[in-house]
């Protein structure tokens, strides 16, 4: 089965340099692999560096050393060295990445907000706000809200525009950073059937879960990052 | 997407007397990238800046440039003639301050249509349908057409300066502080226009501010400078979301939260 993510030996700290520069170990030795098709879930408590993984994977944090190779575009691209140009395409047409949070650009029509991915692919504007409308209405957000911008969302609302945005594109890895956090049950239920869906188109998902029922049905696999921990290799 | 810059910066410094403007600066644009250059006052960001754009002589280093056939020219062996060519058309710089970017005693029109006047254009009726095309596309009311810059106000004076620059479908964007100065919902739309406008024309720009949220919103990849060096560069939410340079945590470390 082919696998598009391979993360090995990757470590991160954080060097805080107004703090009289104290050195913060995340995470050492993080390995593992992604296979087509598969969810797999970081599991550990809150602290452990799962949200910093899945930040190192889609580059939004530095790699302090090892290597995590995608599969771009027919080749193999290490993401702890690429330059950012080349992070940019990755994140248009390999990676993509569901955040906790919605960034809202003030303006911007949830509509639009969603179809970006797509028109950056260059789909065409009307394509790409069709399907924004489908995912929109799957995720039941109600249509009078379509021409908003975001900002004024709640907490769910936003959420359900995130994963939409995420959802659109047919990335090949997608990372789900706690993307029902916010959901009622019958959302969750729309979002489980989402990410199977994925599943069966191929997709390799590494998703962080906080809800144990969503995590139970989604994961094919758990991943414990307390194995990664840094003080265990002292230990 | 072709496989070459756009620019090529090499080894850029500029010492005024031995003060340090800027020192040692490389690096490539690509076409379609926004790059932010970020920084205190007088961190050299400006200085920077105009020596690119061939507005201030830099002490040493190479600017190349790729014209539309496809070979890179030093900016600095062209002839003045070439580069005040280059800076009509194919370049645009967006001030700071408006009035440093437009005739403020001329129509609006006249501001957007002088540019076109520089590329060839001679058909006034052609020139005012485009200048009316491009006052609608920064959302500047047709009926102000006629009106002096002098009597707007600071926003619409900013997004005339814009449409001034972009009317002749520039390759490459300069801007300096283009938010500076303007109160935050006028900041808002003009951001949003910014960034639509970059996506839709392909546009390479070169920002500098010294907002770390401007430069989050359109850049794609930032520089940070201090005392007219580089101290960090990589990819915006890298550089904003993880700094490892002590200059850069400060920056970010500073941000008011709302």
């Amino acid at each position: 089965m082919a696998t598009p993510l391979v993360v090995s030996e990757v470590c991160k700290s954080f060097t805080m340099h107004l703090q009289g520069g104290i050195r913060l170990p995340v995470v050492t030795d993080v390995s593992f692999s992604l296979s087509a098709g598969e969810c797999a879930v970081l599991g550990g408590p809150s602290g452990a560096g799962k949200s910093s993984i899945l930040k190192m994977i889609y580059g939004s944090y530095a790699i302090d050393s090892g290597q995590v190779i995608v599969t771009h575009d027919g080749n193999l691209v290490n993401l702890a060295t690429a330059d950012p140009r080349t992070i940019i395409a990755i994140r248009r047409d390999t990676i993509g990445y569901v955040s906790q949070f919605l960034r809202a650009v003030p303006r911007v029509s949830a509509r639009d907000v969603v179809a970006e991915p797509l028109i950056a692919r260059g789909e065409a504007l009307e394509t790409a706000r069709g399907r924004s409308e489908i995912l929109l209405e799957r995720l039941n957000l109600p249509e009078r809200l379509w021409d908003l911008p975001p900002a004024t969302f709640s907490g769910g609302e936003q959420q359900r525009v995130n994963i939409a945005r995420g959802f659109i594109t047919d990335h090949p890895v997608l990372l789900l950073d706690e993307p029902t956090a916010s959901l009622d049950k019958a959302n969750r239920e729309i979002v489980i059937a989402m990410i199977d869906e994925k599943k069966k188109a191929g997709v390799a998902l590494l998703g962080i879960f906080h809800d144990q029922d969503v995590r139970d049905v989604v994961a094919d696999r758990i991943i414990d990052v307390t194995e990664f921990a840094p003080n265990r290799k002292a230990a | 997407m072709t496989d070459e810059p756009l620019l090529r910066v090499r080894s850029i410094s500029k010492f005024y007397g031995n003060r340090i403007g800027c020192n040692d600066i490389s690096f490539d644009l690509w076409p379609g990238e926004v790059l932010a250059v970020v920084g205190e006052s007088g961190s050299g960001k400006t200085t920077l800046l105009n020596c690119l754009s061939t507005r201030l002589l830099p002490t040493s280093g190479t600017v190349s440039y790729r014209m539309r056939d496809g070979a890179f020219h030093d900016l600095y062996r062209m002839s003045e003639a070439e580069r005040r060519f280059l800076m009509r058309t194919d370049w645009g710089f967006v001030h700071q301050n408006p009035a440093d970017g437009l005739r403020m005693t001329v129509s609006a029109g006249a501001n957007v249509g002088e540019r076109l006047m520089a590329v060839g254009q001679r058909h006034y009726g052609n020139i005012r349908a485009t200048a009316t095309d491009w006052l609608s596309r920064v959302e500047i009311s047709e009926d102000r057409i006629d009106d002096q810059p002098r009597a707007f106000s600071g926003g619409m004076r900013q997004r005339l300066q814009i449409a001034r620059n972009l009317v002749t479908s520039p390759r490459l964007v300069f801007m300096d502080e283009p938010t500076g100065g303007l109160d935050v919902s006028v900041q808002a739309r003009l951001l949003d226009l910014l960034r639509s406008l970059v996506h839709e024309l392909g546009l390479s720009a070169i920002v500098v501010t010294h907002d770390l949220a401007v430069a989050r919103l359109l850049s794609h990849r930032m520089i940070v400078m201090k005392d007219g060096h580089v101290v960090e560069s990589g990819l915006t939410d890298r550089v904003l979301d993880d700094p490892q340079a002590p200059y850069t945590q400060l920056l970010v470390s500073s941000i008011l939260q709302v």
